[in-house]
């Protein structure tokens, strides 16, 4: 039952994934991954509750969240800004995109927003070398071949889809 | 089941789904539609053709005609064209750069050229449809198989001489041999899809493309090493594969195919897929092996090897994909026909992904032992705007580049160990004179510092202390002896790092080290970079044609930029950060960069 006093966070998805896993040797990762796309973050609670659930101490639990680049303990921002920076990418300027969207958006690569709606993030490598450089955003909306002076116009986009 | 006068082919790549195939796709099946031709022409979305650069992309056959670039809007003039009127529409067929018109696929120099066994299906069938797998002799191979001896399956592979084609070229069948032999009730066969070199997109289009290839050729390595379970380990960037390799294992379960007594004997094999979360160190096989178990992605010293002690201490046949994608081929073909495709000591085909300042960026699949000069021009079309050719580099951040003297190399494992550079799993990124070869090492470098997975010492420490000394050069604070330190520091790492990660990253530095010293010479001597890449380099100026238009005032994010309208302006030196804004926008060409 979730409680309803409004602050506290509904542990019923988090559960039931723990109790699909359960027993299923080293399942750890898969967990994590579905949890923080519920969630959007992997808390310090949620990973004791997991810890808890999964029977693995909760300093593994830790040691492997803090290892991967993918996952995260604090919620990013609504829209995430992937730059990517693999060789192809970098070859072709990925540098030059990285540079203008910390500029344009005010945050270093791996902060959000203060309004919550953007973190920026570079990555290794999306697969789409022949189309680069790419910039993707919730992985969802895939950008080829950007250059520097499309940047402002796919930030206002979103910025009016928000406004709307 | 009925039946089609006409098959139109979308790719649905990777590339092509980021050039819009999907609204293509939606608009010629409307078309079809509006002329009721949707029972007579069959449109299917196929996986990676490999011409990213030309997407999206459809070819129709029977004739097999191919047409690039398209665009939603274009494709009702297609149907009613073509399709009614049986008129190919030229404007969107393919020119070559001396602007021939080509009609189909076949004739296209880019695809004839190649030879394709790995990436046979990809592109020719619905690869979220086992059936059309199956339709191009999908599943016969594990039949075949299964009524070998398993001695007789190892032996096969073991004679084809195929090599590992995740970068190692370790002989595939030996370790295959090594874990039948291992004592363990429960073995395991593990699939290496953690393509985690930046520039490299084979494995994912395979995956993505042609899945069942991959369950198959893990299912006959099941058989002949007595292990009834497989994991396919694929990074998490990739969730279109993700989602259609769990599609085609549930297929695969539904007929029988997958599961228990497979096709009538007593072997089961079960797959399941684990998903990386990104951490690059995964694609070594032991580091992999922990992230399956759910811990840090950390490699194990070795020995005991993965064919001994492997996941969850059980013997374990470890392969990447594009090795696993042979496998179904040799057995139908025998060994004997599979070497005689490529060389000597390194049968078979290799796939390259084709990328950075190249003409036709994409997937091809040749002969080992073509030539570089071969992929990069005949195939690749050479340099992206005419440009001269520099240096390709191979094997990603382990690997090293192959400058333009050493263009007519015949491409293999062997060749490319001889030259300080490594195969890889088969990114090649080509680079234009454009590029300089001290900021790509520095690039290369910052990268093993990011991945580093902390475990070892000479990796952890030594590959920061040698990416501080290319910043040191790269912004003209270096002295020579700094070369000799980068030389000492990497012999260290090469011997005493724990795994293929650590012992491989000084490999970049000491490659363009080898064939570009010259540069790092004048980077550190002249304080110059002659690409005007490393920019504590050079300096943007601006000249007497400058009319005082003040373009390039307005343009300056941090305002150094001053001047009088209708006179010269004048760039403030110690506050530019040299950005280039003003040299990108001046229309009079005034600004130059030394």
């Amino acid at each position: 039952m979730a409680c309803e006093c409004g602050n506290c966070i509904d542990y019923s998805v988090l559960d039931r994934i723990v109790e699909e896993s359960r027993g299923k040797e080293g399942i750890l990762i898969n967990v994590l991954h579905s949890v923080q796309e519920h969630y959007g973050a992997l808390t310090p609670d949620i990973q004791k509750r997991i810890s808890d659930g999964l029977n693995i101490p909760l300093s593994q639990v830790y040691g492997t969240v803090t290892f991967y680049h993918f996952f995260t303990m604090v919620p990013k921002g609504k829209y995430v800004i992937k730059i990517c920076t693999g060789t192809a990418c970098y070859v072709r300027g990925a540098n030059k995109l990285v540079e203008n969207f910390v500029d344009k958006l005010g945050i270093e690569v791996g902060q959000t927003t203060n309004d919550g709606l953007f973190s920026l993030e570079t990555v290794r490598c999306v697969g789409a070398c022949s189309l680069a450089p790419v910039v993707t955003i919730n992985d969802v909306d895939i950008y080829k071949r950007v250059s520097p002076k499309e940047i402002d116009g796919i930030i206002a986009g979103y910025r009016q889809k928000e406004a709307e | 089941m009925s039946l089609y006068r006409m098959h139109i082919l979308v790719c649905a790549g990777a590339g092509c789904i980021t050039s819009g195939c999907k609204e293509v796709s939606e608009a010629l099946k409307k078309a079809l539609k509006e002329n009721n031709l949707q029972n007579e022409i069959m449109v299917l979305e196929t996986g990676c053709m490999g011409a990213c650069e030309l997407g999206p992309i459809a070819v129709i056959y029977p004739e097999g005609v191919f047409y690039k670039k398209l665009k939603p809007e274009n494709m009702a003039e297609i149907v009613e064209e073509h399709v009614v009127k049986g008129r190919v529409v030229e404007k969107y067929l393919y020119k070559t750069p001396d602007e021939k018109i080509i009609k189909k696929i076949n004739e296209i120099e880019f695809f004839k050229r190649q030879k394709k066994i790995v990436l046979r299906n990809c592109g020719f069938i619905d690869p979220t449809k086992i059936e059309e797998y199956i339709a191009r002799d999908g599943y016969e191979a594990c039949a075949k198989a299964f009524e070998m001896s398993k001695s007789e399956v190892i032996d096969i592979i073991k004679k084809s001489g195929l090599r590992g084609r995740g970068g190692g070229g370790f002989p595939a069948g030996v370790k295959w041999d090594f874990t039948s032999k291992s004592e363990g009730d429960q073995k395991y066969i593990v699939c290496n899809a953690d393509e985690g070199d930046p520039g490299a997109f084979m494995d994912r289009s395979v995956l993505e493309g042609d899945p069942h290839l991959i369950i198959e050729g893990m299912m006959i390595a099941g058989y002949a090493v007595g292990a009834n379970q497989g994991y396919v380990y694929c990074r998490a960037e990739y969730p279109l594969a993700i989602e259609r390799l769990n599609l085609a294992i549930k297929q695969a379960e539904k007929y029988g195919l997958l599961g228990k007594n497979i096709l009538g004997t007593d072997f089961s094999f079960n797959m399941d897929v684990r998903i990386g979360a990104g951490a690059f160190v995964c694609g070594e096989e032991t580091a992999l092996i922990e992230s399956i178990e759910g811990k840090r992605g950390e490699p194990r010293p070795r020995p005991p090897y993965p064919a001994v002690k492997g996941l969850f201490n059980k013997p374990t046949v470890i392969n990447n994909v594009e090795t696993w994608a042979n496998i179904t081929y040799i057995i139908q073909h025998g060994w004997e026909h599979f070497r005689t495709i490529g060389t000597e000591k390194n049968p078979g085909t290799k796939v390259f992904a084709l990328a950075g300042d190249i003409t036709n960026a994409g997937l091809v699949e040749v002969p080992m032992g073509t030539s570089l000069r071969e992929i990069v021009f005949d195939i690749g079309g050479g340099v992206l705007g005419g440009k001269k050719f520099k240096a390709a580099q191979t094997g990603g951040p382990s690997g090293g580049c192959i400058p333009a003297e050493h263009l007519d190399i015949k491409v293999d494992f062997d060749t490319l160990k001889t030259l300080g550079t490594m195969m890889g799993s088969g990114g090649l990124i080509v680079m234009s004179e454009d590029t300089c070869m001290v900021d790509l090492a520095k690039f290369f470098m910052q990268f093993c510092v990011d991945e580093s997975c902390g475990k070892c010492v000479p990796c952890r420490i030594g590959t920061k202390r040698m990416y501080e000394i290319l910043e040191k050069i790269t912004s003209g604070r270096a002295e020579m002896e700094d070369l000799n330190r980068l030389r000492i520091l990497a012999s260290n790492i090469k011997e005493a790092a724990l795994c293929g990660l650590g012992q491989t990253a000084p490999n970049p530095v000491l490659s363009t080290l080898r064939y570009f010293e010259d540069e790092y010479i004048e980077h550190i001597e002249k304080k110059k970079c002659k690409t005007k890449v490393c920019k504590a380099l050079i300096k943007y100026e601006i000249t007497e044609k400058c009319v005082g238009c003040g373009v390039c005032k307005r343009a300056c994010p941090v305002n150094v930029i001053s001047g009088e309208r209708k006179e010269m302006h004048i760039i403030d030196q110690t506050a530019c950060i040299k950005c280039g804004m003003c040299y990108d926008k001046c229309p009079f060409d005034a600004i130059t960069v030394e």
